[in-house]
């Protein structure tokens, strides 16, 4: 042994060039070209005198990072409505989720003079002074998903209905399970100290309630495959029987899946949450567990870029009878079922 | 093996075979013998857990499924974590072991490298994800021993750097295995012992065999004990720095590897926060964060000890944050603990080796257990390689 160790320097530089010479092999060919972009968030515009080309207008537009499925579809989709109009000029800061940068970015538009401002806060309470600064420059805010915490810094705000998800998740297992008093309800949340987590959690409890029901199970994971597969694993130890869980997310859901076909469990029905095209195609498939999953619109930051364009133009939205863009929307937490998996297909984010 | 940890290159040479048989609670250098002290600790806490889970949790704590259930969740994180020790020991800190799992797991389930796997065998995957950790620890070791930079900078810069590579390559999505063979193989058990929980085993043995009984541990020990001394006595303190990195990413490539197979998908959200769940089951388990000393048991029962918890607060409908608390006591109680029974252990030993003894190098095993690693020792460590 001591023989050999004394020349071991030769011995690094060819494993080092063996490594690097690999490396290089490997690197040719582990490219990762998808076979087909399914970004099918395009806008599906009804023709009104609104989609005309008016005067070009340019539109900051700050979101988180998006190192998830949905916050990815949601900067996918923003994009794709900017590029439907020929009038839209937009301006995509980075994504970030430090709070500090995304204030400095919407002081970056103010100081550019943008015509509006689309913002999907890290924080909304964090970003609310820095909104109020832009809307007291006289550049309209559109505020999209997570709500400032005042309701003077956004013109106009657009935001999922996350305890509506909630309801919608705990109705729909209401219809399936509602004469079984005794059913055994469990849940995976996802990060618990969020309030859209919360919300979601107080609506499922509410609907689950109504029908004499309530949740036996519960456990947080982080938006995460690996830790959905990590709390599903457990959480399956410790209700040996189970006849209906709800996952908050479907990016999370994979894992979810992975741990329950590794447990070898079907005993129950499983219903998503966010609306993923991979939860989808689990419902299409029909021989999945995940027999439904509850929406929660990847397209929202797109309809601000829609109302940002409206309010900047200022134009109302032609639907409605009022001179004005309305100052709140919520939308609407669909559940989607392998009967109507179809219509909602292509607008899902992919994971 | 606190026995092998500060006092085995002294001791694990020639003196071995005079000191073994007079070691109170040892059954010679084996598995037991001194660690006993420092490890008792974790056992306890282990075994508290275990009472509380079956007693809140009867029937379905103690259940083979539930067990193996723990066991293999604790695989992925207990491989890195084994990497993680070496890098400690050596004196060093790897911040980049959570994004090198995410790194790899990505590269390795690009369409690219599935189809690759395709054509071939889904060994390729597994190819691509160790070479992918390798090269990444090569880098860090290479940017911290020959470029001088501290190693928590380096490797906080590969933090950032390998979770973003990912994340350019993944596009930001979660990569699907559709690879059967590779998801069968791995998902699979020997004997009803899942897999995963295997390749875990065989991590932590030959992790065990690496740092106890070759060259490369002792001068791991020497390294991270005092690497001036261990320059002095001949060992390449810089390639050995080198070694060191690329092994914790390896480690984190095999951890990709069981991630996938776990999740059935390659992502650059994989493997968040492992450094920190890492480090913290590696310093409970009685590694000085220092470097110098620590033993692979330890670890791997800290390891345990966080998965088990985890578990027993799933069972018993708990929720996460009051698992949180839970975590930081815990890190606390195991430390004192450890502290207390290694220095006890210490205190009432200590003269009955020394005279029965009579090699500073026993002295040595037994009294640095509270106190850290005396670097005065090293030099001599080294100068007297074992020849094994």
């Amino acid at each position: 042994m001591s023989a050999t160790r004394q020349r071991p320097f030769r011995r690094l530089m060819s494993t080092t060039a063996a490594l690097v010479g690999a490396g290089v092999l490997v690197t040719g060919c582990t490219g990762n070209t998808p076979e087909n972009e399914g970004s099918g968030n395009g806008a599906a515009n009804v023709a009104s005198s609104n989609d005309e080309t008016g005067e070009t207008v340019r539109i900051g537009f700050s979101a988180p990072a998006a190192d998830h499925g949905w916050m990815a579809g949601i900067s996918n989709a923003a994009q794709a409505e900017a590029e439907a109009h020929e009038d839209v000029d937009l301006i995509v800061a980075e994504g970030t989720n430090d709070v500090s940068t995304q204030i400095a970015q919407v002081e970056t538009f103010i100081n550019e003079g943008v015509d509006a401002i689309v913002l999907l806060p890290f924080d909304g309470a964090a970003l609310t002074p820095v909104a109020m600064k832009a809307m007291e420059a006289g550049i309209p805010v559109v505020n999209v998903d997570r709500e400032f915490s005042s309701p003077f810094a956004a013109r106009a705000t657009i935001l999922g209905d996350n305890y509506g998800m909630g309801v919608s998740a705990g109705t729909y297992i209401c219809s399936r399970l509602g004469d079984q008093p005794d059913a055994v309800v469990a849940e995976i949340a996802g990060i618990d100290s969020l309030p859209l987590t919360q919300d979601r959690s107080r609506g499922f409890a509410d609907a689950l309630a109504d029908c004499g029901l309530d949740v036996d199970n519960r456990v947080a994971a982080e938006f995460t495959v690996e830790s959905g597969e990590e709390a599903a694993a457990n959480l399956l130890q410790a209700a040996p029987e189970i006849d209906a869980l709800w996952n908050h997310d479907d990016d999370q859901g994979v894992g979810v899946l992975a741990a329950i076909s590794n447990a070898g469990r079907d005993e129950f029905f499983m219903v998503g949450g966010a609306g993923s095209a991979n939860a989808m195609r689990e419902i299409q498939s029909g021989d999945s567990v995940l027999e439904a999953t509850v929406i929660y619109p990847s397209t929202q930051a797109a309809d601000g870029i829609a109302l940002a364009r409206l309010i900047a133009q200022g134009k109302s939205m032609s639907d409605l009878v009022s001179q004005e863009v309305p100052r709140e929307i919520v939308l609407n937490a669909p559940v989607v079922t392998a009967e109507n998996v179809d219509q909602y297909i292509d607008s899902a984010f992919e994971s | 093996m606190s026995e092998s940890s500060t006092a085995t290159p002294a001791a694990g040479g020639p003196p071995a075979g005079s000191t073994a048989p007079q070691e109170p609670g040892g059954k010679g250098p084996g598995l037991m013998s001194g660690p006993l002290g420092r490890n008792l600790g974790l056992v306890v806490a282990l075994v508290v857990l275990c009472v509380v889970g079956s007693i809140t949790a009867p029937g379905r704590f103690v259940d083979i499924d539930n067990v193996l259930t723990i066991l293999r969740l604790a695989a992925v994180i207990g491989v890195v974590s084994i990497g993680m020790t070496f890098v400690i020991i050596g004196g060093g800190i790897d911040l980049s072991v959570g994004a090198l799992v995410a790194l790899s797991s990505v590269w390795a389930t690009t369409l690219a490298t599935q189809a690759l796997a395709r054509d071939f065998h889904w060994i390729v995957m597994v190819f691509t994800a160790v070479l992918v950790g390798a090269v990444a620890g090569l880098v860090n070791g290479v940017v911290i021993a020959y470029g001088k930079i501290v190693a928590f900078i380096a490797t906080l810069a590969m933090l950032a750097a390998a979770r973003g590579l990912a994340e350019i390559i993944a596009n930001r999505r979660t990569q699907i295995v559709d690879n059967p063979g590779f998801r069968d193989f791995f998902a699979g058990d020997v004997l009803g012992v899942p897999t995963l929980v295997i390749i875990f085993a065989l991590v932590a043995v030959a992790g065990w065999v690496l740092l106890n009984r070759t060259t490369f541990g002792r001068r791991t020990f020497a390294v991270g004990g005092n690497a001036e001394a261990a320059r002095l006595a001949g060992i390449r303190v810089q390639r050995h720095t080198v070694w060191l990195y690329v092994l914790s990413g390896v480690t984190c490539g095999i951890a990709a590897v069981m991630l996938m197979a776990r999740t059935t998908t390659g992502s650059s959200t994989h493997g968040t926060l492992y450094e920190l769940d890492a480090i913290a089951a590696v310093v409970i388990g009685g590694t000085l964060l220092v470097g110098g000393r620590g033993t692979i048991v330890g670890t791997v029962l800290g390891v345990l000890i966080f998965t088990t918890l985890g578990n027993v607060f799933t069972l018993n409908n708990l929720s996460s944050s009051a698992q949180a608390v839970a975590r930081g006591v815990i890190i606390v109680i195991a430390v004192l603990l450890q502290q207390r029974l290694a220095g006890g252990g210490a205190r009432r030993r200590r003269p009955g080796r020394d005279a029965a003894a009579g090699s500073p190098a026993g002295a040595v095993s037994g009294g640095s257990a509270a106190a850290g690693g005396p670097a005065g020792d090293r030099p001599g460590d080294a100068d007297g390689r074992p020849p094994t």
